[in-house]
């Protein structure tokens, strides 16, 4: 199997067409221009009351010209490509840098790369019947109604993109890729009584369809999902105050997401508007924590072979040994701080800007036995699994949801408690991180991260780990 | 720059008569298209500048109950045949659904009312840039601590959309918005750290935007007064939702009331029609006939008019937000509620839904407070639909003897929606439409409050 290349022809354009328009957004004071073309063909199904009823597929295609001078950027989309489009760019561009400039430009460190190969499918996403999707889903609904009887709603959905993109620079660069995504979600309602509660799984990555029959995935999702609605029916109050939190491998590496990852996004730091600011160089961790942003892992829902300005991407240490040292970059943020390139310039498609975002972000493993982790807790909260998160990037205040934790209690796992909101300070959290198992997970490949009303997909990682003190926002004293 | 409303009229109408070509016995189409300048300005300078246009159309098929829909942005001959041949194709691969089809023909729209959502005057770059330097520029004179800004933002957008059906539905309407936002960020001395915030105005019409001094001035305010924020400890005290923050308790009311939510059963609210599930003194209504409004429609994403409706009356659950097809797996018609996604089966969505206002106001409802919270932002998504359960990250002021005493942050708010909506003890009378939702001041008596 080889990588497919995307070529220009692929988008019906001819390498003069591409070079004028170039040509024409490449005005006096542009430092910079690119032009990204991006076809995605997105298709989706769901099933719920046992019948796969929702089918919709939509094909989306268009271009995105983008000038920057000094930190200025202009910007123009449209899903053609005609002379008049390119004009608007062209406008667009030329109105940025007839603007007073900004700050002188700093040369960027080109980091050497080798082209990747991650994702190699032997069948595209597009070429999977929706017959194939449709007896994936009904597999579904028969594994999570055999869970347990108490199961009385099923829902899954499978959703697939083919996302052909080429990005083409004023620095002669022409590079492409093909992006598959898929994702199988499922959610369970179990009932007892007037109690009703819901449990989730799902997972999926840069994989073809063979995975989710794999290692019978998409049955154990379905269990995975059935399990955690029967276990909520059990659920007592979760605590209020601060308390130690056992948190689980996996998907509770969103925590590194939320209190960390976000704040290290060069953008914000070029503006210093963000709670790490100045921080490079000192302690935000403690020393068994060494936290990285890796795009190159196969497969992976948040890898890619080149970001979306044609750099390849890489593995970018964030935090070492507690030592804060670095930052994911685009070009344009490397370029004005005069830091390295990491291949983090991401946008969700061609109608949005570029933005520095994580890929997978995950703490390396430790040395401790996981159940030593838990024995070291007298009362406190064993989380394993998560809804979603959020940060306040200047305070650094974050939250992130749980949606199956338990209680501990003289250093057993005990009773389950309702979903609760942990709520702590980036720069601190990580400090009262005590214990680093030797466990390490990666999510199974469902995160989507929300960033200026963009959409991208990343993975998370997380060994068991203990955090000595966290405020949890339950109901009981 | 629109196409005229007969050319996107005249498309619709020849994608309804191929799809009926291919053998569909139903169908709908939705074209939509629309122009956008957005400039976001940060220390005055232009950060960046963004336009675009962009046009995108979607067919839903039905062969007798089997469905399916697919959309493109390419209106391209080849594109469009393709389109219906995979629109039809998908359809005949998925279950019979007893319960799917277009509306009746009788439900549909007449005629297409002139909300007033429209307003031409385009909004030149220069005039774009201008107004959010101002009020960027208005935030940083405020104060001498506020140092730093995550930049203003100004935009205009404005958008068409036709809707067709094969029960000869054709209607047309534009809209269009204009928007302004500043996000200063604030240092205070010593160890107090930094803190943003931010305020904005929305609008359908360009004379309706709040001067850009005032949102630039409102936005310092907010940001400065966060200065030196710290935790309080843990307890239940009453707390009281600023009007921001309240709009939150009525997007969780919609998605409980939404009938996709209800037949699926994962709502809190399910079989409490009819009961009472709030205080007397509490209404919500639902009105996608407000003139000039954000969240208004004059007809819904099936083809049906929009209205009135009375969610919560005197307290009583009286109505759920539905479209057809969730109205029918409940035994109900439709509320004019379905909204669209283009390419995709109708979903449910509320048009302007707001707590009718009451008779305190905002500093009376503050000073009935001994000991409380007084909530001005929430973070995270720790709501769960099914059974209520809540528990969010918040932050805002500790009240002290009916005072705003110190900014708090850090904390946790948490209890059941259920209980909330029981627990509302006032309604401000500071009802102001920003958005879609639009929510007074209001006073929830006892919540679990996190902090250390």
């Amino acid at each position: 199997m080889s990588q497919q290349v995307v070529k220009l022809e692929q988008f019906a354009l001819e390498e003069r067409e591409v070079e004028q328009a170039l040509a024409r957004v490449n005005v006096r004071a542009v430092d910079y221009a690119d032009i990204y073309f991006e076809s995605t063909i997105s298709e989706s199904v769901s099933m719920e009351e046992g019948i796969v009823k929702r089918a919709v597929k939509s094909i989306s295609q268009g271009a995105g010209v983008r000038a920057t001078s000094g930190e200025k950027t202009g910007f123009a989309y449209s899903d053609e490509l005609s002379q008049r489009d390119l004009e608007l760019a062209a406008d667009t561009a030329r109105y940025i840098a007839d603007s007073p400039k900004g700050e002188a430009p700093v040369p960027v460190t080109h980091r050497p790369a080798g082209l990747h190969n991650l994702y190699p499918i032997e069948q595209p996403l597009t070429d999977v019947d929706t017959q194939e999707r449709v007896d994936l889903l009904n597999l579904i609904d028969q594994e999570a109604r055999r869970y347990d009887p108490r199961i009385t709603k099923v829902m899954a959905s499978f959703n697939t993109d083919h996302k052909m993109m080429l990005v083409a620079t004023t620095e002669g660069l022409r590079a492409g890729d093909v992006q598959p995504l898929s994702r199988l979600q499922v959610t369970c309602i179990a009932e007892e009584g007037t109690n009703r509660q819901v449990g989730t799984f799902g997972g999926g990555g840069r994989v073809g369809f063979s995975f989710y029959h794999e290692q019978d995935r998409a049955r154990s999702y379905a269990r995975e999902a059935a399990r955690q609605a029967i276990l909520n029916l059990g659920a007592v109050d979760a605590p209020a105050g601060v308390l130690p939190v056992v948190l689980g491998s996996g998907w509770p590496g969103i925590l590194l997401h939320e209190a960390v990852g976000h704040g290290l996004e060069a953008d914000f730091n070029r503006k210093k508007t963000s709670a790490f600011s100045n921080l490079i160089g000192q302690r935000v961790a403690s020393d068994v924590c060494t936290i990285v942003d890796d795009g190159t892992l196969p497969f992976r829902r948040g890898s890619l072979n080149i970001d979306d300005e044609g750099t390849p991407t890489t593995r970018t240490v964030l935090i070492e040994e507690g030592i804060l040292c670095g930052y994911i970059t685009d070009r344009l943020n490397a370029r004005l701080m005069g830091i390295p390139l990491t291949g983090n310039g991401r946008r969700e498609d061609f109608r949005s800007l570029v933005l520095p975002r994580m890929t997978n972000t995950f703490m390396l493993a430790g040395t401790s036995e996981p159940e030593d982790i838990l024995r070291s807790v007298k009362k406190g909260l064993y989380a394993v699994s998560f809804g979603g998160g959020q940060v306040d990037i200047t305070n650094g205040k974050f939250v992130f949801s749980a949606s199956e934790a338990y209680l501990i209690e003289d250093g057993k796992v005990t009773k389950p408690v309702k979903g609760a909101t942990l709520i702590g300070s980036g720069p601190d959290v990580l400090k009262q991180v005590s214990m680093v198992g030797h466990d390490l997970q990666l999510d199974s490949g469902i995160g989507t991260c929300g960033k200026e009303g963009q959409s991208v997909p990343v993975g998370v990682g997380l060994p068991t780990i203990r955090i000595d003190e966290i405020t949890v926002g339950g109901t009981s004293t | 720059m629109h196409e005229s409303p007969e050319v996107l009229k005249t498309l619709a109408a020849e994608l309804i008569d191929r799809v009926k070509a291919h053998g569909a016995t139903e169908a709908d189409v939705l074209v939509a298209e629309g122009d956008s300048v957005s400039v976001q300005v940060r220390l005055s300078a232009v950060d960046r500048l963004s336009k675009a246009r962009e046009k995108s159309l979607g067919i839903r098929a039905f062969f007798g109950k089997r469905s399916a829909s697919a959309s493109t942005s390419d209106f391209s001959d080849t594109s469009l045949e393709q389109l219906v041949a995979d629109t039809c194709a998908l359809a005949k691969a998925v279950a019979e659904d007893e319960t799917s089809g277009l509306p009746e023909q009788a439900a549909l729209a007449t005629d297409v009312p002139d909300l007033d959502l429209y307003d031409p005057t385009t909004m030149p770059v220069e005039e774009t840039i201008h107004m959010a330097q101002r009020a960027e520029q208005a935030s940083m004179d405020a104060d001498p601590r506020v140092t730093n800004s995550e930049g203003a933002e100004c935009g205009s957008a404005s958008g068409a959309v036709v809707l067709a059906n094969t029960h000869g539905f054709l209607g047309y309407h534009r809209s269009s918005r204009f928007s302004l936002s500043v996000a200063p960020v604030a240092e205070g001395p010593d160890d107090q750290g930094m803190q943003r915030d931010y305020w904005y105005t929305v609008s359908r019409k360009r004379h309706e935007l709040e001067d850009p001094e005032t949102v630039g001035r409102i936005a310092a305010e907010r940001t400065l007064r966060r200065l030196g924020a710290r935790k309080v400890g843990t307890q239940r005290v009453p707390v009281i939702f600023d009007p921001e923050t309240a709009c939150s308790l009525l997007g969780h009311l919609a998605s409980a009331v939404s009938g996709y939510a209800l037949y699926k059963g994962a709502s809190f609210l399910l079989g409490q029609l009819g009961k009472p599930i709030a205080p007397k003194h509490v209404n919500v209504e639902d009105n996608g006939r407000l003139p000039g409004k954000i969240g208004s429609r004059p007809f819904d994403g099936e083809g049906l008019p929009t209205r009135k409706t009375l969610i919560l009356n005197r307290g009583v659950l009286s109505s759920y937000l539905l479209d057809t097809y969730s109205g029918r797996k409940l035994g109900m018609a439709s509320t004019g509620n379905a909204s669209r996604s283009i390419g995709d089966n109708p979903n449910v969505s509320p048009t302007n839904l707001f707590f009718h206002p009451g008779d305190a106001s905002p500093e009376e409802i503050i000073r009935s407070v001994t000991q409380g919270l007084y909530v001005t932002e929430l973070i995270g998504f720790g709501v769960n639909m099914v059974t209520g359960d809540y528990s969010r990250g918040a932050s805002g002021f500790w009240i002290e003897n009916g005072e705003l005493a110190y900014p708090v942050e850090e904390v946790t708010i948490a209890g059941n929606l259920k209980q909330i909506y029981q627990d509302i003890e006032s309604i401000g009378n500071d009802l102001v439409f920003r958005g879609k939702l639009a929510s007074p001041t209001i006073r929830i008596r006892e919540m679990m409050v996190g902090g250390h």
